[in-house]
């Protein structure tokens, strides 16, 4: 099977690889599919007070067309907001890399990967908002 | 030196025809272009001798007689004629085999098929008897509810219908051991006074564990139960010698060994005498057991490539042992977490089927795309399931995931070997610092104690 240029280029220069900051309260982290299915993606996103995606960054067990995947979409949610980021799909991801039918579920983790992501950040916001009302009304 | 890119390490897949056997082809696409099976002119004489002369040579490669070899088109259908063919000719005596899990397809689909037939035969006689029993138009929705109305187990008619020769068969697969090994206990325990055929493999083509076929061969002579192998990847890789491990049939195939593609042989037995029904009809050529005209310039090709296999067999052997080895200690020296799969000792010597561990089979493939290997993650198939042969050892399906199947043949050199270390070392590296599980490993999180989110 032939590869689409751009799953071969995310391949040879994966932009945005690595790690943030699980510990940062504005890191949200998507952790999705499963070792025994070939691939596991990690996203990971910092998101602003404002809403605003500051910086993505990815890691992922997979093959070619998933880790392209999740290059592809740490590079689209760079300042977009967290709505925007959440209407992704994964038709969008598919297509820009072209992906072939058997491929399709690489492109539906990485929107997964997202709203896993998001969901995590959104997690922390409203523990830390708990913890800040519990002190105020236990000064 | 840098090696001539890209580098050929698949010869499991395939292998380059020889510049010798293309030599012994050439004639007969030119000039001797004859039908073999012209007997009144020198066209065909001389196509007679040049398939008579590859008869001899592929014979004279695992220790059989010449009229013990029946040139074929492959090695997939020589599978299918050994089995059907069997399966077919001594329906009156029995209808079970036994085979491998880890067979190739082209055995494994080929006894899928005798189950549906043995199957569909029996559904259509038990219609037919609970048609007579109840009067009634039976469809397979109420089937099962007249079966039980009419006790249809307890019918003493149905009851010798049901065991009358179906053309079809029952089939047992054993499942190896964690080395790949067929478990001989096992294989003695399964089988049955209603057994015909034991089809188990000379060397695995994923695994390249090579079998006991002469502890095989003894066991079936001793229950009276024929010995089929698909000698496929072993013949002309390890010794196979059909006298001394006691095979009735053996399926061969030239592409492997050197020779073209499209031409290989099923060897059967002549004493004791072996009987197989042909699958394809026709002139009667090889006598009566595949007609269609012979692939003269491919058989000749097969008969030289089988000549070479014999002659260069043992040193060959040596030499991409050492391969091998070096291969492996390279990999093992600069990576961690390497698992070899199926055992290393029962293997042809140019095998190397290696998981790393955190790193996807295809994403490596591609990172390493100037070497030609393969891989069991379910990636480089049109399945999502990683490979069976790998699953049927007990490999854990995310190792089956990062298997790659190396396979040295005989044009790889030292310098390839290197080459190859030194890449797939680097790319290991990167795709595990790219990789979640690697990193999650390294901070001392159990990969097993995480929830995931199967998809």
């Amino acid at each position: 099977m032939a590869y689409s240029e751009k799953v071969v280029e995310l391949n040879e220069r994966p932009v945005n690889m690595g790690t943030l900051d699980k510990a940062d309260p504005n890191v949200g982290t998507g952790l999705v599919g499963a070792p025994a299915c070939g691939d596991v993606m990690r996203l990971q996103l910092r998101i602003g007070d404002d809403g605003i995606i500051q910086d993505a960054k990815f890691k992922t067990f997979g093959c070619g067309s998933a880790i392209a995947s999740s290059a592809l979409v740490t590079e689209w949610v760079k300042g977009m907001t967290v709505d925007q980021a959440l209407a992704i799909s994964n038709r969008d991801v598919a297509r820009e890399l072209a992906l072939p039918p058997v491929k399709i579920h690489c492109s539906v983790l990485a929107e997964d990967a997202i709203k896993a992501a998001i969901a995590d950040f959104k997690k922390k916001r409203e523990e830390r908002a708990g913890k800040a009302a519990v002190a105020q009304t236990n000064p | 030196m840098a090696p001539k890119l890209p580098i050929y390490m698949d010869y499991h897949a395939t292998t380059p025809v020889d510049p010798r056997v293309l030599e012994a082809m050439l004639p007969y696409l030119r000039e001797d272009f004859g039908n073999a099976a012209s007997r009144n002119h020198p066209f065909g004489w001389k196509a007679e001798a040049a398939v008579e002369l590859a008869r001899k040579q592929v014979a004279d490669l695992i220790h059989a007689s010449d009229k013990e070899i029946v040139f074929t088109s492959g090695a997939t259908e020589s599978n299918n004629l050994a089995l059907k063919g069997v399966v077919e000719f001594y329906k009156h005596k029995g209808d079970h085999i036994i085979t491998l899990s880890t067979e190739h397809k082209a055995v494994l689909d080929t006894c899928k098929r005798l189950e549906r037939i043995r199957q569909e035969r029996l559904d259509e006689l038990k219609a037919l008897r609970l048609a007579q029993l109840s009067g009634q138009d039976v469809t397979p929705e109420n089937a099962t509810a007249l079966a039980a109305e009419h006790a249809l187990e307890q019918d003493a008619t149905w009851q010798k219908w049901s065991a009358l020769p179906t053309g079809g068969a029952r089939v047992t697969y054993l499942t190896p051991n964690k080395d790949g090994l067929v478990d001989l206990e096992a294989l003695k325990a399964a089988i049955t006074d209603r057994t015909i055929l034991v089809s188990v493999m000379l060397a695995n083509n994923e695994i390249g564990v090579v079998q006991p076929l002469a502890e095989i061969g003894r066991i079936c002579r001793e229950k009276g139960v024929l010995l089929h192998t698909d000698a496929t990847q072993g013949a002309g890789k390890v010794p196979f010698d059909v006298e001394a491990m006691q095979v009735d049939l053996a399926s061969l195939s030239a592409h492997k060994m050197y020779g073209p593609k499209g031409v290989g042989a099923l060897y059967v037995r002549r004493k004791p005498r072996v009987r197989i029904a042909p699958i394809i009809d026709g002139g009667g050529h090889e006598r009566g057991m595949r007609s269609g005209t012979l692939n003269v310039a491919s058989i000749a090709g097969f008969g030289k490539a089988a000549e070479l296999a014999r002659a260069e067999m043992a040193d060959e052997a040596v030499r991409l042992g050492r391969l091998r080895q070096r291969l492996l200690d390279g990999l093992q020296r600069e990576l961690d977490f390497c698992h070899v799969n199926g055992s290393l000792e029962h293997r042809m010597p140019g095998n190397l089927n290696i998981s790393f561990a955190y790193v996807e089979g295809e994403a490596l493939m591609m990172a390493i795309k100037d070497v030609a290997v393969s891989s069991g993650s379910a990636c480089t198939s049109a399945s999502l399931e990683p490979s069976y042969v790998l699953r049927a050892l007990g490999v854990e399906e995310e190792l089956a995931h990062s298997s790659i199947r190396f396979g040295l043949g005989r044009f790889n050199t030292e310098e390839e070997v290197d080459y190859v270390v030194k890449l797939v070392v680097e790319k290991v590296k990167k795709l595990r610092e790219m990789s979640p599980l690697y990193e999650m490993v390294q901070e001392g999180i159990d990969l097993k104690s995480i929830e995931w989110t199967a998809h």
